[in-house]
């Protein structure tokens, strides 16, 4: 789950990390205000979740309150990569002499979590992996041992940073280090990392991301999940505790399992049709779990047929059928489906399917052939 | 002959108390697995399956009374890095965790820990360990494979009983089937097997089924041009997924242009790995 700029600051400042003076506002008469209370030059910044927000034109500075006011409007008003802006953060402008990078992340490859450094501040981390390997400084750390300071001033010694500010450098990369850590985040990173002409270092920019997995224990940071990153059946599924992705294709399908909904995805693709969606219903297949997975799917008016592949393994196949004839009854629907169950009891599963007019099929290829054709309007028994 | 369980496995079953620890403690019971003892704090002293497995409050209790060399990991979530730990500490061998949504960062201080104590994970967050005909712990359903020479590792759960089902309607049969787990920091991975199967005498060719996130295929694909003689063949999962959206399992996830199924399948094509377009190809590549 990501977090706001503004958020993530407000964070990091529990953390002995210096940030900029300022607020959020959701409002153009609010960011005016706030300009007030800072005076002098501020900095206007489009709060979405997405990168890019300076290119787009979301992130301005304004010398005026008046100023700020205008640019807090434009910003509000507009959309970046699809996605509206609500809020806008004014913060300080900063007196800025260099900018710096410094951030944190889990390698997957050591198992361990990485800190990173870079002369290269304010740009995209990733452009700068991807070009420029060599002016990234990484750091392993060892989950039980934490950072130790020595690592901290190989961070700083290795992007060549003026020497009166490592001592703040360190309190900063510990401060993250800890952020990370009481967050559990999967990254947490400032970019860019300003030192100002008075050699003093400022978090300018902050991102975190949380493990979706360690919510349970940071109901404070749960709360701050922004819905408008993702589609709004995303959000209903997981009330159901379905794992669904909306997809542009024409082919919905309904699988249990992650690793065999993607093959479903792909298979689909390989036989010459687009799947509409990811979706896993997970462990077992009951009948109010199936109808919901289907009201999901079916509001997405691209769809033209629906594929089920079940392996029932421990779920019984008649079972699950019974779910879908279930389902069926509460979510009535013209859009051709197929359905493949194996496992136990597979055979009756089929014969309920087959008894209810529904299309059946014995392999998986054969399901997508079917599911493809169906799509295509073609009849298929 | 397999790796990693087989008919000298003695069970302990952690969360046996539980819906899914007891379900699944009878169905491992019914495929003949030697099932020791259980575990749930709090619930010493109880019996289950018709007073057949006595439960215990640790692990410790356990062990000194019925001696175990492996323990499967119902717990859920929040109480299983503990768990984990918990094992190890007792001096468990093989840990099996099935629990998914374990935080991350737990795994890594597990792994850590692990690692330095010399203590084998596989998981989490996965369908666990099948020895047809001889042991099964965890959840892969006991009647879908059959014994036989091809080791089956991946990442992933129902793809897996796709593919040994596949396998057993051809007629081929495995030696042992790990599942490693579907989160990005796991216990034991595609070259931890690679390597064991390897070393199996009974494993004459391996099937490794992997999916997007990560970099672990591309490794496992270095591995097998350096170290291994057995043929492989594999299926990498998630061709269509688009970038920057976790694909249900924790680990499932294109991030940064990297992780990317096509990358996996060129670096396996590269090394003479032949990949299966769908999972029901895979018995004709084998």
């Amino acid at each position: 789950m990501k977090l706001h700029e503004y958020q993530s600051k407000k964070y990091f400042s529990n953390f002995e990390i210096p940030i900029p003076k300022g607020r959020v506002a959701a409002t153009a008469n609010e960011a005016k205000q706030i300009a007030q209370e800072l005076g002098g030059r501020v900095v206007v910044k489009a709060q979405v979740l997405v990168g890019g927000r300076g290119k787009a034109g979301g992130i301005r500075l304004a010398k005026t309150p008046q100023e700020a006011e205008d640019k807090a409007a434009q910003i509000l008003a507009m959309e970046i990569k699809g996605l509206p802006v609500r809020k806008v953060l004014v913060d300080e402008a900063a007196d800025i002499e260099t900018e710096i990078y410094l951030g944190i992340t889990n390698d997957r490859a050591a198992r361990k979590p990485v800190m990173m450094a870079s002369a290269a501040g304010g740009v995209d981390i990733e452009e700068v992996a991807r070009e420029t390997p060599e002016n990234i400084i990484r750091v392993h750390v060892d989950m039980l041992l934490g950072l130790r300071d020595y690592q901290a001033r190989d961070l700083a010694a290795g992007i060549d940073l003026r020497r009166d500010t490592w001592r703040d450098f360190a309190r900063i990369a510990h401060g993250l280090w800890d952020a990370y850590v009481a967050s559990d985040a999967t990254l947490a990173e400032i970019n860019p990392l300003v030192v100002t002409s008075q050699g003093r270092l400022l978090a300018v920019d902050g991102k975190m991301v949380i493990d979706d997995n360690a919510l349970f224990r940071h109901p404070d940071l749960a709360e701050m999940r922004d819905l408008d990153v993702e589609e709004a059946a995303e959000t209903e599924a997981r009330k159901y505790g379905l794992s669904y992705i909306k997809l542009d294709g024409e082919i919905g399908c309904m699988v249990n399992g992650a690793g065999l909904a993607m093959a479903t995805m792909d298979i689909i693709k390989l036989f010459g049709g687009e799947p509409a969606n990811f979706l896993d219903i997970g462990g077992g297949a009951g009948a109010e779990k199936v109808a919901a997975a289907l009201r999901i799917i079916l509001q997405d008016p691209n769809v033209k047929a629906i594929l089920f592949n079940i392996f029932g393994g421990i779920t019984r196949g008649d079972e699950v059928a019974r779910g879908i004839l279930s389902a069926l009854k509460e979510v009535q629907s013209e859009v051709p489906m197929v359905a493949r169950i194996v496992g136990t009891n597979a055979e009756e599963g089929r014969q309920i399917l087959t008894n209810a007019d529904m299309i059946t099929a014995e392999t998986l290829a054969e399901a997508a052939k079917k599911a493809v054709a169906a799509a295509k309007g073609e009849k298929v028994q | 002959m397999s790796i990693l369980v087989d008919k000298n496995t003695r069970l302990l079953v952690q969360g046996i108390t539980g819906n899914e620890g007891l379900f699944h403690t009878e169905q491992m019971a019914a495929f003949s697995t030697n099932i020791v003892a259980g575990v749930t704090p709090g619930k010493g002293g109880e019996w289950v399956l018709n007073g057949k497995i006595p439960v215990f409050d640790s692990v410790r209790f356990a062990i000194e009374a019925r001696g175990a060399n492996t323990t499967v990991i119902f717990v859920p979530a929040r109480f299983a890095t503990d768990a984990i730990f918990e094992a190890a500490d007792a001096g468990i061998q093989l840990i099996v965790c099935i629990t998914e949504g374990i935080p991350v960062q737990d795994m890594m201080r597990v792994r850590n820990y692990l690692d330095q104590k010399g203590v084998r994970l596989v998981g989490p967050n996965c369908p666990g360990v099948l020895t047809p005909g001889e042991s099964k712990v965890g959840i892969i359903p006991g009647d879908i494979a059959i014994p036989g020479e091809v080791g089956v590792v991946s990442r992933s759960g129902t793809l897996t009983y796709e593919v040994l089902y596949a396998l057993k309607e051809s007629g081929i049969g495995a030696s042992t089937c790990v599942g490693i787990g579907g989160d990005p920091i796991n216990g034991t991975s595609f070259i931890d097997a690679l390597s064991m199967f390897e070393a199996d005498p009974h494993t004459e060719k391996i099937v490794l089924i992997g999916e997007i996130g990560g970099t672990d295929e591309e490794r496992a694909a270095e591995y097998i041009a350096d170290h291994m003689t057995k043929p492989a063949v594999a299926f990498v999962a998630g061709r269509t997924a688009p970038p920057g959206k976790r694909m249900g399992h924790a680990g499932a996830i294109v991030e940064g242009g990297t992780g990317q199924a096509i990358d996996k399948i060129r670096a396996f094509e590269r090394v003479g790995v032949r990949v299966a377009a769908h999972p029901e190809e895979i018995p004709e590549l084998l």
